[in-house]
């Protein structure tokens, strides 16, 4: 390496000159070709990362391009004639793009090339290069989001060239992150204590956890005196701020585990709550709306992959028919035989489980199955210092929506006043000419049809295996009793708070002691209010 | 290692005996063969994990027989379902020694599985071969491990992220069962004798099928934020990585800043996952799928071919029944028997290839020696080596680092003959020092 460079220098020197005249800034491409072609020939990850210093050291923004597709392990070479190229993979081959302009050129098989291999620390060094060479780019979004990599790994050396861009920098949010950069790189540098401080103030103010970061490492590193106190107190003002948000992140935790544990419950409150039927193979009507939702995406995928972000609106109908279908033929089959014998009907449902689950264990393999998150369910979102995902976000909401809709169904339409009828008194119900084991077969399948559309959302968050529908088993019985058999209220406030409050155990207690605590609380909850927190009353409750 | 304790499973059992008869023995008619017993779950929680190292074995003896089998008989597969259920494993172990009279036996999965099968080997002499990495403190004249100790899995792991990526912080995460209790106390004691202080580490279980995994990321995210280079090393039970891993990609946790390694999570676990977010995490094995030699090209190809589906993987575990099956097969033509007091006799010091281009050798502690591999996940769901140990370990049955153990040994050869000799007191049999 060292021979090639002491080569390549005064090749570089004359080059330079030569075209200073119209790029006086940087190198040129010449030279940046004979470094990228470099990494068709190294052979361990130090070589490696030399030649991305190198690429890095000539501070030209084209640099960016191959830095980037190498740390996406997209930079390859071609085995014939060890030419460097950017590959975008197709289901063939795939096209190979010039590493710096990024033109096409021209297609390759899989075996025609082999890729870079890069590791963590490779990474980590790609991405600081690129924040310095991308802090002049054009783009404001592109020079804030290398503001905010200087940020996160600070650098002495970088002041200079941060300084400069400070000046030159018209956008204020982006100036605003590119003073934070420099706070944090004066933080690690020489500078005089004055500089310092003013530094601590600025990264004191942000209030975020990469700001406690920055100084806590700097409080360990810092000599005795009054920059290390200033740093100190910069800490604890970070970490009382951090506190109230935090409290906050936990009842938000809460409200989306609440949310997780009101879709599972949801469907049972209806078959279990409304209609009295103990069914352990509820679990597995999620389960089987979690396939739906694979095998929506796989005919997807195969054929129309431009509907990807719709899957799970296509998914969300189908699963709830597949769900109802099943639900329907187990109440007409088996339950129907067996009404008012709970024991009975605990050990058949039981029995339906294990047939489900061993009927999907059988066609669709044991293993788990990939279910993707279209774009709008992936990443997250700031919001102060709390950091909120998509996914949770949207179950919370979808969790609602399928509970507004389902008080609607109960309350407002004839087949809800049905379904109550028949809760409320059977016989009664039956002599003013409603046909009570049809509504039976339809209220059961419309349990089942909910739980169906619940495994569409825990697909989201949760592994598609024959397993699913055991996971939440028995914390969706836990759910129905504790809030009350018979109300659909209930069960949404008693979801979510058991969601609350095992969210504001864990911390404290651990996930195991948290859980164990809670099933502690309804026990004893059960023992106060043998009927949960809304008891139905009338009738029904004596029957 | 892995392994669900549900009241549910249990219930399950008394279906599945019925179940797990109309499997056994399809015997041949008039030749005499000789059997292999196949002791892993086909149904239950541990289905997803096991029924690959039951196709793994029969695909094994088809291409033995196709050789010409063992001493000049055909090998007969004798497969029992133990339905993920514990007390059924020592029921089925005891019918495979005494009923289908079987020359040695590969299963288990999970430690829970392998310690009640343990008294029925003993009673009636049997071989196991066990395959899957575990946490060591044990070895037993009758059980031969073919998977990881934990020296050959989370120390060079632990060192390799000390090393290589100067990690300062450590997060010890599993899910609640011994092999990540055991694993993490020897890793906490090997990371303080290394002056890791103790508020640099911090300890975490979750549950089996933990889901939520929120407030754990979190912390973990604010654990980092203390001005050094955190690691995560996980123990995390197979079903509970992919919601862990879902939730580590959303809240936007890159492993170049908090790197996780697992010692749970193979190219299997991947496939259910989009790993694209994964890129750069970290795993540690003695085995991967992409390594590249002509050794493991051959038994991809012909993996693929017996099970007839292209998108197959293959994972550790089965490379350890492959060495496993090797081993026995070898010790059986040296002995010249299937007895398994002379097939014991014979097995230590058989060395026979693995799959990553070197020898494994079974030492007189019935643990085998393996090289130690980091992967990184890559976005296809395989992993691609960034470090192995220059020669090959030697698996330790009793480990250094803890103070109950550290001055036990294990060797099967005679005179010795002990799994727990106390080098202290010069006794067999005495876990204390004292």
């Amino acid at each position: 390496m060292i021979v090639i460079r002491r080569l390549c220098l005064p090749v570089l020197i004359v080059f330079t000159l030569g075209v200073s005249a119209f790029a006086p800034a940087f190198a040129g491409e010449a030279e940046l070709r004979a470094i990228v072609a470099k990494f068709a020939t190294v052979k361990n990850f130090p070589e490696t990362e030399a030649a991305v210093k190198e690429l890095a050291a000539t501070g030209d923004p084209a640099a960016g391009r191959p830095l980037a597709a190498l740390a996406d392990g997209n930079l390859a070479f071609r085995r014939s004639d060890n030419a460097v190229f950017i590959v975008r993979e197709t289901a063939q081959g795939a096209t190979l793009l010039d590493p710096l302009t990024g033109a096409a050129d021209g297609e390759a098989a899989k075996a025609d090339y082999t890729k870079i291999r890069v590791n963590n620390s490779l990474r980590r060094t790609i991405r600081d290069a690129i924040g310095s060479l991308t802090l002049g780019s054009d783009d404001a979004s592109v020079r804030a989001a290398a503001a905010d990599t200087m940020f996160r790994s600070p650098n002495p050396d970088a002041i200079e060239a941060l300084d400069a861009a400070i000046a030159r920098e018209v956008v204020a949010g982006v100036k605003e992150r590119m003073e934070r950069a420099r706070a944090a790189a004066v933080l690690t540098s020489t500078l005089p204590d004055a500089e310092k401080l003013e530094a601590i103030a600025l990264i004191g103010k942000l209030g975020s956890r990469d700001a406690l970061s920055l100084l806590t490492g700097f409080a360990a590193r810092a000599p005795d005196g009054p920059v290390k106190e200033a740093a100190l107190a910069a800490i604890s003002g970070v970490e009382s701020t951090l506190v109230l948000w935090s409290a906050a992140q936990n009842v938000w935790y809460g409200l989306s585990l609440g949310s997780v544990l009101l879709l599972a419950a949801i469907g049972l409150a209806i078959t279990f709550g409304v209609m009295g039927v103990i069914n352990m193979a509820h679990g597995e009507m999620v389960m089987l709306g979690a396939y739906t939702t694979f095998v929506v995406q796989n005919v997807i995928r195969t054929s129309f992959p431009g509907l990807f972000d719709w899957s799970l609106a296509i998914a969300l109908p189908l699963a709830f028919l597949v769900a109802a279908l099943v639900g329907l033929a187990i109440e007409r089959g088996i339950i129907r035989f067996l009404y008012g014998r709970p024991l009975e009907t605990l050990l058949a449902t039981w029995g339906v489980s294990l047939i489900l689950q061993q009927a999907v264990r059988t066609i669709f393999g044991p293993t788990n199955r990939e279910v993707g998150n279209p774009s709008w369910m992936s990443g997250a979102f700031e919001l102060g210092q709390m950091s909120i995902t998509w996914n949770r976000l949207w179950i919370l909401v979808f969790a609602l929506g399928v509970f507004a809709m389902l008080l609607y169904v109960m309350n407002r339409t004839p087949w809800g006043l049905q379904m109550r009828a028949v809760t409320a008194n059977r016989r009664m119900a039956a002599s003013m000419g409603i046909r009570t084991p049809w509504i039976d077969a339809m209220t059961f399948a419309l349990g089942s049809g909910i739980a169906g559309v619940a495994g569409v959302a825990l697909s989201q968050i949760d592994n598609v295996s024959p397993n699913l529908g055991q996971g939440y088993i028995i914390d969706s019985f836990m759910v129905v009793v504790f809030g009350g058999v018979g109300n659909l209220w209930g069960t949404l406030v008693g979801a979510l708070s058991l969601g609350v409050l095992n969210k504001f155990l864990e911390p404290y207690a651990g996930a195991v002691l948290g859980k164990i605590l809670v099933l502690v609380l309804i026990i004893l909850f059960i023992q106060k209010r043998p009927r949960g927190l809304f008891a139905l009353k009338g009738r029904a409750v004596e029957a | 290692m892995r392994g669900t304790f549900s009241t549910i499973t249990k219930l399950a059992s008394a279906g599945a005996v019925a179940a797990g008869l109309a499997f056994s023995a399809p015997a041949m008619a008039q030749e005499e063969t000789i059997k292999v017993g196949i002791l892993h779950s086909l149904s239950g929680t541990m289905a997803i994990s096991e029924t690959t190292l039951k196709d793994t074995m029969l695909f094994l003896i088809d291409e033995q027989n196709k050789k010409g089998g063992v001493l000049g008989k055909k090998l007969e597969a004798v497969v029992v379902d133990p339905a993920s259920d514990w007390p059924l494993f020592a029921e089925k172990a005891r019918e495979l020694l005494s009923v289908n009279k079987v020359a040695a036996v590969f299963g288990c999965w999970t430690s829970v599985s392998r310690k009640s099968v343990l008294p029925v080997f003993e009673e009636l002499n049997g071989l196991l071969f066990y395959p899957v990495q575990y946490e060591g403190e044990e070895s037993q004249r009758n059980v031969f491990y073919t998977g990881a100790a934990p020296n050959q899995q989370a120390i060079p792991a632990v060192d390799y992220l000390m090393n290589e990526e100067g990690v300062k912080r450590w997060v010890l995460a599993g899910t609640d069962y011994v092999y990540p209790q055991t694993t993490n106390k020897i890793l906490q004691a090997y990371l303080e004798s290394k002056g890791v202080a103790k508020e640099d580490i911090m300890i975490n279980y979750t549950p089996f099928g933990h889901s939520d995994w929120q407030t754990i990321v979190t912390d973990i995210k604010n654990f980092g934020s203390a001005g050094k280079k955190t690691a995560v090393v996980s123990t995390i039970n197979g079903d509970a990585n992919v919601p862990f891993y879902k939730e580590l990609a959303n809240q936007g946790i890159k492993a170049e800043d908090i790197p996780v390694v697992a010692f749970s999570v193979g190219e299997e676990e991947l496939a259910g996952l989009d790993t694209a977010p994964l890129v750069g995490h970290l795993t540690a094995w003695n085995y991967f799928q992409s390594v590249d030699t002509p050794e493991n090209a051959e038994f991809i190809k012909n993996w693929k071919a017996f099970i007839k589906n292209d998108k197959r993987v293959t994972n550790d575990p089965m490379e350890a029944h492959v060495i496993g099956f090797n081993m026995w097969v070898k010790a059986v033509e040296k002995a010249g028997t299937t007895d398994p007091d002379a097939v014991i006799d014979a097995i230590v010091g058989v060395s026979v290839p693995n799959l990553s281009g070197g020898f494994s050798t079974m030492m007189p502690n019935h643990h085998i020696t393996k090289p130690v591999l980091i992967g990184e996940i890559q976005a296809d769901g395989q992993m691609e080596t960034v470090w192995q140990t220059t020669g090959l370990v030697v698996g330790d049955e009793w480990s250094d680092y803890l103070p109950d153990s550290k001055d036990l040994i294990a060797d099967w050869r005679k005179p010795m003959s002990c799994g727990n000799f106390n080098v202290a007191t010069g006794k067999c049999g005495g876990k204390t020092t004292n």
